[in-house]
């Protein structure tokens, strides 16, 4: 059963067992517009929590994608670097963008689960 | 005799517009690439076949074909006459952008830029075969700094961007030679600024620190002396500022950077606002680019090419980039070489925008001293005029309050009609206009920014006024469709820009045989 | 005033209707003691005709390339230029047009930009190129920029034989962005060993065929060896012209090929507005400045034209852009881009073939006054000339006798040994006449 965990960046986190998938979340992906490309950082490259890792651009804005947690990255999406729209299609499944393992489970209790998410993005609009 | 007659009215209101055969719709025409419609073997140009001789090129020369077409000259003008009449410009109508400042280019302009004396000079002939163009130069730059009241020009800068990196230059310099430049390696920049000035700072290795806007679209004072620590090096800042104010503190701005020992850069994209009414220099200004293309009329090209000459204050005027010209008894030279002095360095080949300065300077001597002044009037006049008529249909981000040059607004009035700044922006081009800026200053939701400019008589922005009340009624009342779809009747409809962003075309290439 | 349309009495009719008394209360924001009292310190509005008196007085001050044998090049050289060229940028939608933003109505703009870009590519054999930079000089700054961000590394190695001016501008940038450059002493004959000089942290390459000194480059082992070392090559031309007869960038195997445009379609104009032109591989268009136009259709399915990939661009990265560039040399490169499509691939063969005919009937002429030596083996349409005069007082006595006959090296390199050279260039332009009158003039010198 995995968990989801997001930042105030608007990235998310899927615990699966010892390593997390990252991505954009569903509010950042209508925000951004139709995605045309999406970099992921290189598999083996070992990130901090808010470390600069990925991009994502669209056609009129670019938002650079920071590490939720810390990690080494083991696996990157290559499908979404050659269709970067499965990042609009379906931001939290098959448009992730990276996987890593993780360093410290416990940078996880800092972020916020879905409802309070869902709480935050209230209080922002 | 001809007895033979005619129908000589229209019959009757019976058909609409069909399909052609052609794609055209009468004088609204396609045109297809030039590697579609040209021949790769033929040429428009006659050239002389040279006696035989021995050629020196040895094992260099291209063996390889280049694929270019030709076109003979009646193909080659069609084609250009067609694709031009799918561009709207500012001798066609009204060009509101914020921050462009899109005001008539004088034809005489034109014709003192083509006199064989100024066009037709070669940068590296003999100096003292040269010397009307250095006296171009020269008096360009004499009247630019008696506008802006500062002591020094960098005339070579291709373009504004270009002239923010010499000016930000020039401050490095002189932190250098301060022996700060370890120290002094944070700017400061507005979030309202235009994406240039933070991109210059980059390029030249410093990191940018924001300065925020008050509640009144101004930066304080209060706030610069919050965020300036000695890792300062310099505040970027643009005046009259992106959201078309006058930074009212900007003196206390001035005095507050320079006592942290930083220096002042001024973008003066907006100077139109104030020529003849304020000298940038006497407000403190250590650097300000001015664009020739903006506030002194040169033709904007379709995007360039522009000049961006650096009025620099005694601090920085040592730094100044070769090459610069000099009084030598009688005539004028250029120096060329930095060494020996504290310039900084050279920033291109050759001496700068000549073309651009000929038509700067015919536009500063018809205007004059009154006339530079009235336009400055003028300008503020209209885009006042504009915001006082559009401001109970249209909401503004500071209040009703009197704006230089150019006047903002947002979409906050857009808010429940399902419509943004974009659908707006795209049912104008149907009206006949050419959008105002959209989208910028970044600080400011859904901004439309419109700058009118003194060339506009009071018929042309009566009727852009009525058309935009007109179109924001509809928007308030539903109308939809007006917005939606728009532009319907431009040569083109919205474009996919995901496509052309996702699956990139960037130039024509032949097609595999079949 | 001529350009000022409204009246008095609709400037009081505008002040009514926006609430204040007079036009100074629009300008209330500025501080009471920093605003002009009166008018600057400068004449009053003049007349046409009294604009035209003054700058015309100011114009014939110079001798125009025209009016004289003239044998300068450079970086900037004198053509031809087709009458239909000049007359189509004057009108007005290309001329008072803005940045393509609003592409609906600027598909003018945009096709020509394409094909602007099409045009590019092929001449110097890249994948792609973009819609023109400033100018030759700054297109090779931003094209070292470029080769730091795609491979990691800030170190420049500069030909000897590139344009000194480029090679300064080259140094400005590294300076100020704290990287390193190597300069290569200047190398008149293409003997330079440039392979010798790249390593492991070396970012590019910087080499210019034909160079300052009129030497067509071999590069294609200048690539091997950068390549080798993980480092890019850069190739630079003066003068697009040159691309009609020699072997293109993209066939010697260059990394990003970058140029000045202004030999097709721009007058001299002392120096500006020019045409910087940038082409490289198709996967490394992201690190690329500046704007591109591309394809893509409209909401009815018609093909159609729009700036893309601006992600790149100052406007959406800011301080992360490829660059801080806003305008591109857009009028101009409308211009070159008419005078090649006049031209086409066989013009342009025909024209390159008599630029390179007169620099060698010239070079013959020259070579066989006494004491005067033609540096090149080979050369397209610029040579090096070594006479027993300094070249600054050569140029001069050449001036006075009314031939412009070129540049000398020490001008634009004082310190360098090599101040008895002349850089001689020859474009189609030039008659026998004109050849007579060099040769004359240079005998009567050296005499």
């Amino acid at each position: 059963m995995s968990q989801i965990r997001y930042t105030k960046d608007h990235e998310y986190i899927r615990i699966e067992g010892d390593e997390g998938v990252v991505g954009i979340s569903e509010h950042a992906q209508s925000q951004l517009g139709d995605v045309v490309f999406a970099e992921a950082p290189p598999v083996g490259k070992t990130l901090k929590a808010g470390d600069a890792a990925a991009v994502v651009e669209s056609v009129k804005a670019a938002s650079d994608v920071f590490a939720p947690a810390s990690g080494e990255v083991v696996a990157v999406n290559s499908d979404v670097e050659a269709t970067p729209g499965l990042i609009n299609e379906d931001a939290l499944g098959r448009g992730w963008l990276f996987r890593i393992k993780l360093a410290d489970p416990n940078e996880l209790s800092g972020l916020m689960d879905e409802a309070a998410y869902a709480n935050y993005l209230k209080i922002l609009s | 005799m001809n007895t033979q007659g005619r129908p000589t009215r229209p019959a009757g209101s019976e058909g609409v517009a069909h399909r052609t055969f052609t794609g055209n719709r009468a004088l609204d025409m396609e045109e297809a690439l030039i590697f579609e419609t040209g021949r790769f073997d033929a040429t428009g140009v006659d050239i002389d076949e040279p006696a035989p001789f021995q050629s020196r090129l040895g094992p260099h020369a291209r063996q390889r074909g280049l694929d270019l077409p030709g076109l003979a000259e009646p193909e080659a003008v069609r084609h250009y006459v067609r694709l031009s009449r799918d561009n709207y410009s500012i001798d066609a109508g009204i060009y509101p952008l914020g921050s462009c400042t899109m005001k008539h280019n004088p034809r005489l302009n034109e014709k003192m830029a083509r006199l064989p004396g100024f066009a037709d000079v070669h940068p590296l002939q003999p100096v003292s075969t040269a010397q009307g163009a250095l006296a171009v130069i020269e008096a360009l730059a004499d009247v630019l700094m008696t506008m802006t009241g500062m002591s020094a020009v960098a005339m070579s800068p291709k373009a504004g961007a270009h002239g923010e990196l010499c000016g930000m230059m020039a401050i490095k310099a002189a932190i250098e030679a301060r022996g700060e430049a370890e120290a002094r390696r944070v700017v400061l920049v507005p979030d309202s600024a235009h994406g240039t000035n933070p991109a210059t700072a980059a390029l030249i290795g410093f990191s940018v620190r924001p300065v925020p806007a008050g509640e009144d679209g101004n930066v304080s004072a209060e706030t610069v002396k919050a965020t300036l620590a000695p890792d300062v090096a310099a505040i970027m800042l643009t005046n009259p500022n992106t959201c078309g104010l006058f930074e009212r503190q900007i003196v206390g701005i001035a005095e507050a950077v320079h006592e942290a020992g930083a220096y002042f850069y001024c973008d003066g994209a907006n100077f139109n606002a104030i020529v003849g009414k304020t000298r940038p220099g006497d407000l403190g200004v250590d650097a300000m680019h001015i664009n020739l293309h903006k506030t002194f009329s040169t033709p904007h090209g379709g995007g360039g090419p522009g000049a961006g000459p650096v009025t620099l204050s005694p601090r920085l005027a040592p730094y100044a980039p070769v090459p610069f010209v000099v009084r030598d008894g009688e005539g004028l030279r250029l120096v060329e070489h930095a060494s020996g002095s504290e310039s900084f360095g050279r920033m291109t080949a050759f001496h700068g925008q000549m073309g651009m300065f000929v038509r700067a300077l015919s536009f500063i001597l018809s205007h004059g001293a009154d006339g530079l002044r009235q336009a400055s009037e003028d300008a503020v006049l209209a885009a006042n005029y504009v915001r006082a008529s559009l401001n109970d249909v249209m909401s503004a981000p500071f209040g009703d309050r009197v704006c230089m040059h150019e006047a903002l607004f947002d979409d906050r009035w857009l808010k429940d009609t399902g419509l943004t700044t974009l659908d707006f922006a795209k049912a104008m081009i149907d009206e006949g206009f050419h959008p105002m800026t959209v989208y910028f200053p970044l600080i400011v939701h859904g901004a439309m920014l419109i700058e009118p400019t003194e060339s506009e008589s009071k018929a042309s922005l009566d009727r852009f006024i009525m058309t935009l009340r007109d179109l924001a009624f509809g928007a308030k009342a539903g109308k939809r469709e007006r917005f939606l779809p728009a532009p319907v009747y431009a040569p083109r409809r919205r474009l996919d820009e995901t496509r052309a962003a996702r699956q990139p075309v960037l130039r024509w290439t032949r097609p595999a045989p079949v | 005033m001529r350009y000022l349309p409204l009246d008095a009495a609709e400037r009081e009719t505008m002040l009514v209707r926006i609430g204040v008394p007079d036009i100074e209360a629009l300008f209330a924001d500025i501080p009471a003691d920093k605003r002009i009292e009166g008018l600057l310190d400068m004449p009053p509005g003049m007349s046409e005709m009294a604009v035209e008196r003054t700058m015309t007085a100011m114009a014939a001050r110079s001798r125009a390339a025209g009016s004289a044998p003239f044998f300068l090049g450079a970086g900037a050289y004198k053509r031809h230029i087709p009458a239909s060229v000049d007359h189509l940028i004057q009108r007005s939608e290309f001329l008072t047009s803005y940045t393509p933003y609003q592409p609906e109505i600027a598909q003018g703009t945009l096709q020509v930009l394409f094909e602007f870009q099409t045009q590019v590519a092929a001449l110097t054999g890249m994948e792609v190129a973009n819609a023109s930079m400033y100018d030759g000089s700054t297109a090779c700054g931003e094209a070292m920029l470029m080769a730091h961000r795609l491979t990691k590394r800030r170190k420049t190695i500069l030909s000897g034989g590139l344009h000194p001016q480029y090679a300064d501008v080259a140094a400005t940038l590294t300076h100020m962005a704290g990287d390193a450059i190597t300069r290569l002493p200047p190398d008149a004959t293409a003997s330079e060993d440039v392979a010798a000089a790249i390593d492991d942290v070396t970012s590019s390459v910087i080499v210019q065929s034909p160079d300052f000194f009129g030497n067509p480059r071999d590069l294609a082992p200048i690539a091997a060896a950068a390549h080798a070392h993980g480092a890019l090559m850069v190739v630079v031309f003066t003068d697009p012209v040159a691309l009609g007869a020699l072997r293109s960038p993209g066939e010697m195997d260059a990394d990003i090929a970058v140029g000045e445009g202004q030999g097709l379609g721009n007058a001299l104009n002392f120096g500006g507005p020019y045409v910087g032109l940038f082409a490289t591989r198709l996967k490394n268009v992201r690190q690329m400045p500046g704007r591109l136009a591309g394809e893509t259709v409209d909401a009815s399915g018609r093909r159609s034209f729009v700036l893309t990939l601006s992600t790149r661009e100052q406007h959406i990265r800011r301080e992360k852009a490829t660059s801080n560039i806003c305008t591109n040399s857009g009028l101009c490169a409308l211009a070159f881009s008419i005078h090649l499509s006049l031209l086409g691939e066989t013009g342009l063969n025909r024209l390159a073939n008599v630029n390179h005919a007169n620099a060698v009937q010239l070079a013959d002429r020259l070579s066989a006054i006494p004491g005067v030596e033609i540096l090149n083996t080979h050369f397209f349409n610029e040579f090096t000339m070594r006479t027993p005069r300094p070249g600054a007082e050569l140029i001069e006595a050449l001036a006075r006798r009314g031939v412009i006959g070129g540049l000398t090296v020490s001008r634009l390199l004082p310190g360098a040994a090599l101040g008895d050279c002349i850089v001689v260039a020859s474009t189609e332009v030039n008659t026998d006449e004109d050849r007579t009158a060099y040769a004359k003039a240079l005998g009567e010198c050296l005499r």
